[in-house]
C-alpha cells in the first residue's frame, strides 16, 4: 500500500527522542564509573526495573511482529505472546535471585563467580555477542521497516538514524539513561496499547469496516475452458488463465483474478495482486505503487452474535469480541506466487475462515490439518525454546544488576511479569482487530497493529507510531549495553587481563557501544527484507541452547566444572546455529535448491537437550579441576 | 578478577529456602505448560472446545497461563518476603554466626 508520512507522528517522535537524548547528557556524569556505566550504579528502584525490564523485553517482534502474525494467523501468533510470558516464570523462580547474588555487571560473572576461569569468560562474552546481534538485527531490520512508510525515509536512512541515536544514548551515559528510555517506551506502549484496545471494543464488528473499505468485485462466468473463460460481463477483457488465476484488462490496467464458485456457478472473484516485471517494476493491482490501487483488506464475511446473524455489532466487551469471532467468519487472504511470462506474481485469494479455526492453533503451525511428526516436533521445540530462552537473554539479564538487591531483583520480575503478561493479552485484541478493520497490508504483516490505529485517528496513529519507534530505540539500547559489557569487561578485562583504571573501562565500554552500534546499523542494511520474527526466534533458540543449560547446572548441580559449562555453550550455541542454517525456512528465505537437509526450523529440542548432556559428560570427566579448586579455596 | 554484585548485598539467610520453592513453582508451572504444549500437538481440535464465558480452551487455557504467572509470582514474593523478614532480621543474623 502507499503510505504517507504523518507530520504529527514525525514531531512526537522527535519530541521523544529530543526528551531521551537530554535525559542521557543528564545523566551522563553518573555514568563516570564501572558500576554506573554498566550496572547503573545497582541504584534503580524495583518497580522503575520492572518497567523496565518490559521496555527491554516487548521488542519490535513482540509489538509489530505478534500483532501481526495473529491478524494474519489467528490464534497461532498468540501462541508467542503465551511462550515469551511463560519464559519469565523461569527467570523469577530460578535465575533471577542467584545471578542478582553472582553477577556484576554481565551474565558471565555469574557462571565464572565459582571458577575464575579463562573458557567460561570467553565461551559467555562470545555467546552474548551472538545472541546479542541475532536479536539486534531485527530490531534493526525493524527500524527500517517504520521509518520507510511512516517517516518518508529510505530503509538505510531508518536503520542508520536509529543506531545513531540509540549509539549516542548508551555511550554518553550506559546503564543510567538506556533504563530510563526502556522505562519510558514500556509505561507507553501499555498506555497506548490499552486505549487502542478500548477503542476496538468501543467501535465493535460490522461487515463494512469503515466508509473507505474497497468493495472487492464478483464478475460472472458464462463458460470456462481449460486455458481461458467466457465473462458474463463484457467490460473486462479475458487476456490470459494460469494457475487457477485469471488475467483481465480494463482501462489499460490488467489484474488477476480468482476462480472459484458460489451458488454453484462459476465466478471471478477480484484478487489484490504484486507483480514485479521482468524489467524490475513493482506493480500493485496492475499500476504502480503511486496510484494508490493496493487497498488495504480484512473483514468478516458474516457475523452472528448470540446465535443471530448481524450486519453490525456495537461496542463489546473483551470476552464478548472473542466470543462473536468464534462463532463468525472472516475473509483471509491467501497468498499464491507464480511465475508468468517472466514476471514474479503473487495473488492474494479471499478466503472464508470461520472464527472457531482461528481462535484454535493450526492456521500457521502445523499441527491439525496435514500434520506430521516433524512439524508437531518443531512446534514443541519452538514452544521449549520460547520458554527457556528469556531466562538466558544476555540483555534481560544485566537488568538484575542495576537493582541493590536480591529482593528488588525478584520484586522487579514480578512488575515485569504483570506488565508483559498484561501487554501479550492485548496483543490478541490488537492483532484479531486488525483482522477484520480492512487495515491490512498484504504486503507487510508487521505495520498491522500501526495501520488499526490509524482508523482511530491520526493522533492515535501518531502515538502508537511513535511508540513503535521508542519501542526499538528500548530494546537496542539494552542490547548495546549487553554487547558492551561483553566486549570490554568479560573479553577485554576478564579474558585478556587489560590492565584498566576505572575510567580507562568505561571508555572502552563506550568504544565497545560505539562499534556494536556501527556493525547493528551495517547488518540492519544488509539484512533488509528478512523476516523479523525469523530472526528473533534465532536469539531465543540460541540463548535457551548456549546459556540456560549452564545457568541451571551451574546453580543446581555442585559437580559442574569450568570445563563442562564453557563445552556445553559452544556445543549449545554451534548445534543450534548449525541446525538452523540447515533448516527449510533458512532455504526458502535464501532460494537454495532442493530441499533443506534438516527437517526442522527450530533447533531448540536437540541443541538444549546436547548442551545438557555435554555439559554433565565433561563434568563427570573433569572432576579433578573441581577438587584442586576446593583444595586452593581451603 | 571483578566478580561480585554492584552494590553491596548482606547476607540473605532465606536464599536455600527461596531457592526450593521457586525450584517447586517452577516445575508445577512446567507441568500446566506442558499440558498445553500436549494437548496442542496431539490434539488441536480439543482447544476449540467451549469452557468458560463463551471462551474456548485455546482462549482459556492460553489466557489462564499468564495469569497463573502472575498469581505464582505474586505469591512466590509474599512467602520470599515473609521468610527473608524472618530468617534476616539483626538477632538471627547475629546467631547464625555471620
Amino acid at each position: 500500500m502507499h503510505y504517507q508520512a504523518s507530520p504529527l507522528a514525525i514531531i512526537l517522535f522527535v519530541a521523544f527522542v529530543g526528551f531521551v537524548l537530554g535525559l542521557s547528557f543528564f545523566y551522563a556524569r553518573k555514568a563516570k564509573s564501572v558500576d554506573g556505566y554498566f550496572a547503573a550504579g545497582g541504584s534503580i528502584h524495583w518497580y522503575v526495573n520492572g518497567i523496565a525490564f518490559a521496555g527491554d523485553y516487548l521488542s519490535a517482534a513482540s509489538f509489530l511482529g505478534i500483532c501481526g502474525m495473529i491478524a494474519f494467523a489467528g490464534y497461532d501468533g498468540f501462541l508467542y505472546s503465551i511462550g515469551y510470558l511463560a519464559g519469565w516464570v523461569v527467570a523469577l523462580f530460578v535465575v533471577a535471585e542467584p545471578m542478582k547474588r553472582l553477577g556484576k555487571y554481565t551474565f558471565t560473572d555469574a557462571l565464572d563467580a565459582k571458577f575464575n576461569s579463562k573458557g567460561i569468560q570467553f565461551m559467555a562474552a562470545m555467546s552474548t555477542l551472538v545472541v546479542s546481534l541475532c536479536y539486534l538485527i531485527p530490531q534493526m531490520v525493524g527500524a527500517g521497516v517504520l521509518v520507510t512508510p511512516l517517516l518518508g525515509l529510505d530503509h538505510a536512512w531508518g536503520v542508520i538514524m536509529v543506531g545513531v541515536i540509540v549509539t549516542v544514548i548508551v555511550a554518553t551515559a550506559g546503564m543510567t539513561s538506556t533504563t530510563y528510555v526502556q522505562f519510558l517506551k514500556g509505561g507507553m506502549l501499555i498506555i497506548f496499547s490499552t486505549i487502542l484496545c478500548i477503542s476496538i471494543f468501543y467501535k465493535g464488528l460490522s461487515l463494512i469496516p469503515h466508509e473507505g473499505y474497497h468493495k472487492f468485485e464478483t464478475i460472472k462466468v458464462s463458460a470456462v475452458g481449460a486455458n481461458s473463460v467466457k465473462l458474463a460481463n463484457s467490460s473486462y477483457k479475458f487476456l490470459d488463465k494460469q494457475n487457477g488465476f485469471v488475467k483481465l484488462q480494463k482501462d489499460n490496467i490488467a489484474s488477476w483474478w480468482c476462480l472459484s464458485k458460489k451458488d454453484g456457478k462459476d465466478v471471478l472473484e477480484e484478487c489484490p495482486s504484486k507483480t514485479i516485471t521482468a524489467d524490475k517494476k513493482v506493480l500493485y493491482n496492475g499500476a504502480p505503487k503511486k496510484d494508490k490501487r493496493f487497498y488495504q483488506v480484512g473483514h468478516m464475511s458474516k457475523i452472528i452474535v448470540d446465535g443471530k446473524e448481524v450486519a453490525k455489532t456495537g461496542p463489546l466487551g473483551p470476552f464478548k469480541f472473542l466470543k462473536v469471532i468464534d462463532d463468525s467468519e472472516i475473509v483471509r487472504f491467501k497468498e499464491n506466487k507464480f511465475a508468468y511470462n517472466g514476471d514474479k506474481v503473487t495473488v492474494w485469494s479471499p478466503n472464508i475462515t470461520s472464527g472457531k479455526s482461528i481462535m484454535r492453533p493450526g492456521l500457521k503451525f502445523k499441527v491439525d490439518n496435514g500434520a506430521n511428526w516433524w512439524s508437531r516436533l518443531d512446534f514443541i521445540s519452538l514452544m521449549l525454546a520460547l520458554f527457556f530462552g528469556t531466562s538466558a537473554l544476555p540483555h534481560i539479564l544485566i537488568r538484575y544488576y542495576t537493582v541493590p538487591s536480591q529482593r528488588d531483583a525478584r520484586k522487579s520480575t514480578i512488575v515485569a511479569i504483570i506488565a508483559i503478561g498484561f501487554f501479550y493479552i492485548l496483543t490478541l485484541f490488537m492483532g484479531l482487530g486488525a483482522m477484520v478493520s480492512g487495515v491490512l497490508d498484504l504486503n507487510s504483516s508487521n505495520m498491522s497493529a500501526v495501520l488499526l490505529a490509524k482508523q482511530f485517528g491520526i493522533l492515535l496513529f501518531s502515538i502508537i507510531s511513535a511508540v513503535a519507534f521508542s519501542t526499538v530505540l528500548g530494546t537496542v539500547s539494552g542490547l548495546i549495553v549487553a554487547a558492551s559489557g561483553a566486549v570490554a569487561h568479560d573479553l577485554m578485562d576478564n579474558f585478556l587481563g587489560v590492565d584498566f583504571t576505572d575510567k580507562g573501562k568505561v571508555r572502552a565500554g563506550k568504544i565497545a557501544a560505539i562499534v556494536t552500534g556501527v556493525i547493528a546499523i551495517v547488518l540492519g542494511i544488509i539484512f533488509k527484507g528478512v523476516n523479523v520474527a525469523f530472526l528473533v526466534g534465532w536469539a531465543f533458540a540460541v540463548a535457551a541452547s548456549a546459556n540456560l543449560p549452564a545457568i541451571l547446572m551451574l546453580l543446581f548441580w555442585k559437580k559442574t566444572t569450568a570445563k563442562g559449562i564453557a563445552l556445553s555453550i559452544y556445543v549449545g550455541m554451534f548445534s543450534a546455529l548449525t541446525i538452523i542454517m540447515l533448516s527449510p525456512k533458512m532455504w526458502k528465505q535464501f532460494d537454495f535448491a532442493g530441499t533443506a537437509p534438516l527437517p526442522i526450523d527450530n533447533p531448540g529440542i536437540i541443541s538444549i537437550p546436547l548442551a545438557f548432556i555435554t555439559l554433565i559428560i565433561v563434568s563427570l570427566l573433569t572432576q579433578k579441576d573441581n577438587a584442586k579448586l576446593e583444595e586452593n579455596a581451603a | 578478577m571483578d566478580h561480585g554484585p554492584a552494590a553491596k548485598l548482606g547476607k540473605d539467610n532465606a536464599s536455600e529456602w527461596k531457592a526450593k520453592l521457586g525450584v517447586k513453582l517452577f516445575f508445577v508451572y512446567w507441568a500446566v505448560y506442558s499440558g498445553f504444549i500436549i494437548i496442542n500437538t496431539v490434539n488441536p481440535k480439543l482447544m476449540g472446545t467451549r469452557i468458560i464465558l463463551g471462551q474456548n480452551l485455546a482462549v482459556t487455557y492460553g489466557m489462564g497461563l499468564i495469569i497463573l504467572a502472575i498469581v505464582m509470582g505474586l505469591i512466590y514474593n509474599k512467602l520470599c518476603t515473609r521468610k527473608e523478614d524472618e530468617l534476616n532480621k539483626p538477632e538471627s543474623a547475629a546467631k547464625g554466626g555471620e
